[in-house]
């Protein structure tokens, strides 16, 4: 199945990158190449195969619910681009 | 100058028995990071006074008889994706250019505790994706056996820093290969444990599941000191294994009897570069002469790790590198100009008559991501977080992703199985030594592809290592990778070790104008 790049357009906005006219013609050839690649895996039959998500499968880590120190507010606001005394600051969220 | 040859090991010595102070030793590397870093591009930044002080109080701590560390007074240097409280982790990406992180990764707090002495960090490709170290924002690093070509990747700052004696130790991380390719293709020593031995807090993520912290250094003897300092549980990791962590800097020098060696048969087929697999298959006889017995065995899914890697690894960092967002760290696109742009087009598409597609403009919000995350993120990066977003979205989750890690199973049990009749696998690092710089920038898949006999240890979880094993016509490096069951790190530096003893290739060293 080969990729098209209305594809391509519809994931960076699911990834949240704005591509150039360039970049996208250039990404759908990349990512097409890579794509047909990784689709020698269908020739694998995997029915009764159970997904390993993890190398290490654990069970749940379980702690007690104790109250600990965390970081400080200003602490987690100093790498902010734009912040004020408690808050991280964004462009409005609704419409006008 | 001539004590940045040396080994860890003997400066851990000398250190001790104060024929040298920390303050030399550290100012001695600092003069030869001044000296050659400008035409390696190994370091992104350097400490200079902050690591004399720290040298000095470890000196004046030692007169005073104060109990010290294993590395008290050792200068090391971290790859840039580690955190360090209050000083610059780039990742080697311009959306990190100014980060300083509030703590330190726990394998920082540890070398720390341990006495070591930072001298900075080391470059990398953006987010530690890519195998050539090109991929970095803030330049290439350069392979100190021929500065035309690459060192390997991701770890290549730190592979380069050790062949060029910028450090006798340094921390790298390895998601598919990013110790071990890098060691191999600088000639150095490169340990890539298992995952779950080293604490992963602090480690800004790439692909969570197969990320893992490891030594690289000049012998395997270094890598010990290294990994025991480092490995162990942390309640910061609930992935670290809470299992007890060998001396290995004792035990490393006792030699394997009765080792069995296992070859993949898969691993010497077609691709393989002729000088490599002769280097490679002479290592093996070293082995042979030192009482070990080989066999060939079968890994068949392992020809399927490369395309099983390149859906898992995108997949998982394209989660990962969601958090930038240019809201809580990092940068952010200029605002005003952004807005502005945005509602010209709306005015465009309006008097165009296309008001459909003016209401399904982004918002500023969503606007203001795209933009600062096209700004921040290189290329490579770009196409990992695209290549995962896509395997991920719907219609395509079962067919690639879960898929994925079906296969991803299926290549440990052949790890499995193979570990039943061997006690270590033995092959080839890398297909071919250190291409030139910019020779695969344009063909990401032929990149990858690289990357074949690395992958599949991350995927099933075991430990490698990579040490010096030869060099080709071009007088480049060629590596020997090892591969142990999981929690197997003993072994392996015991059989690097035994090898070390009888070959000489680990001392080699490049000319540096």
């Amino acid at each position: 199945m080969s990729l098209e790049r209305k594809d391509v357009e519809w994931v960076s906005l699911l990834a949240r990158l704005r591509l150039s006219e360039g970049e996208l013609e250039k990404m759908t050839q990349q990512l097409g190449q890579i794509v047909e690649y990784v689709e020698q895996l269908g020739e694998l039959n995997t029915d009764d195969v159970e997904p390993m998500a993890h190398a290490i499968e654990l069970s749940n880590v379980l702690v007690d619910d104790t109250a600990r120190p965390s970081l400080e507010r200003n602490a987690a606001l100093a790498n902010a681009p734009k912040h004020d005394d408690e808050c991280y600051r964004v462009p409005a969220v609704l419409g006008d | 100058m001539t004590l940045c040859f040396e080994t860890a090991v003997s400066l851990a010595t000398k250190l001790r028995d104060r024929e040298i102070t920390s303050v030399e030793l550290t100012q001695a590397f600092l003069d030869r990071i001044e000296r050659l870093n400008d035409q390696l591009g190994i370091y992104l930044s350097v400490r200079g006074e902050a690591a004399l002080a720290e040298a000095a109080q470890i000196d004046r701590r030692r007169e005073s008889g104060d109990e010290l560390g294993p590395l008290a007074g050792m200068p090391i240097a971290v790859k840039d994706v580690l955190c360090t409280e209050g000083e610059l982790t780039t990742c080697g990406s311009k959306m990190l250019e100014e980060f300083k992180p509030p703590y330190d990764a726990t394998v920082v707090a540890r070398i720390k505790q341990a006495g070591a002495i930072i001298l900075g960090k080391l470059n990398m490709d953006e987010f530690a994706m890519g195998s050539s170290t090109e991929n970095s924002a803030f330049g290439p690093t350069r392979n100190p056996w021929d500065t035309d070509r690459i060192p390997g990747g991701s770890s290549g700052g730190s592979a380069a820093c050790i062949a060029a004696s910028l450090a006798p130790l340094a921390i790298g991380t390895d998601t598919g290969g990013s110790i071990r390719q890098p060691a191999s293709l600088c000639g150095v020593t490169g340990l890539k444990p298992t995952y779950g031995r080293v604490s992963r807090y602090g480690l800004v993520a790439f692909a969570s599941s197969l990320d893992q912290v490891g030594p690289l250094a000049k012998t395997a003897e270094d890598a010990a000191l290294l990994l025991e300092v480092i490995a162990g549980h942390d309640d910061a990791d609930s992935t670290s294994a809470n299992v007890p962590v060998p001396e290995y800097s004792q035990s490393v020098s006792q030699p394997l009897e009765n080792l069995r060696i296992g070859l993949v048969r898969e691993h010497f087929g077609e691709g393989l570069d002729a000088e490599t697999e002769a280097a490679v298959r002479e290592a093996i006889r070293v082995y042979e002469s030192l009482g070990a017995s080989v066999e060939e065995i079968s890994m068949p899914h392992s020809k399927y790790g490369i395309a099983t890697y390149y859906i898992i690894a995108p997949s998982e960092a394209s989660s990962n590198l969601a958090r930038y967002d240019g809201v809580h760290y990092g940068r952010r696109c200029d605002e005003k100009a952004m807005l502005a742009e945005l509602e010209q087009e709306r005015q465009e598409l309006i008097a165009a008559g296309k008001q459909d597609e003016a209401n399904r403009l982004d918002s500023p919000l969503v606007r203001m991501y795209r933009q600062t995350r096209a700004e921040g993120f290189g290329a490579e990066v770009k196409r990992r977080i695209m290549l995962g977003a896509y395997a991920l979205s719907a219609g395509y989750y079962d067919a690639y992703y879960l898929k994925a890690l079906k296969v991803r199973r299926l290549i440990r049990q052949d790890y499995d199985a193979a570990f039943e009749k061997v006690d270590l696998i033995a092959g080839p690092v890398t297909p071919a030594t250190a291409y030139k710089i910019g020779e695969k920038a344009d063909d990401p898949l032929s990149m990858y592809l690289g990357d074949l006999y690395t992958v599949t240890t991350n995927l099933a979880g075991v430990a490698g290592i990579s040490i010096p094993a030869g060099f080709d016509a071009a007088n480049l490096p060629i590596g020997l990778q090892l591969q142990a069951p999981p929690m197997q790190e003993e072994r392996l530096l015991r059989a690097a070790h035994m090898f070390q003893q009888a070959t000489d290739w680990h001392t080699k060293q490049p000319e540096l104008a």
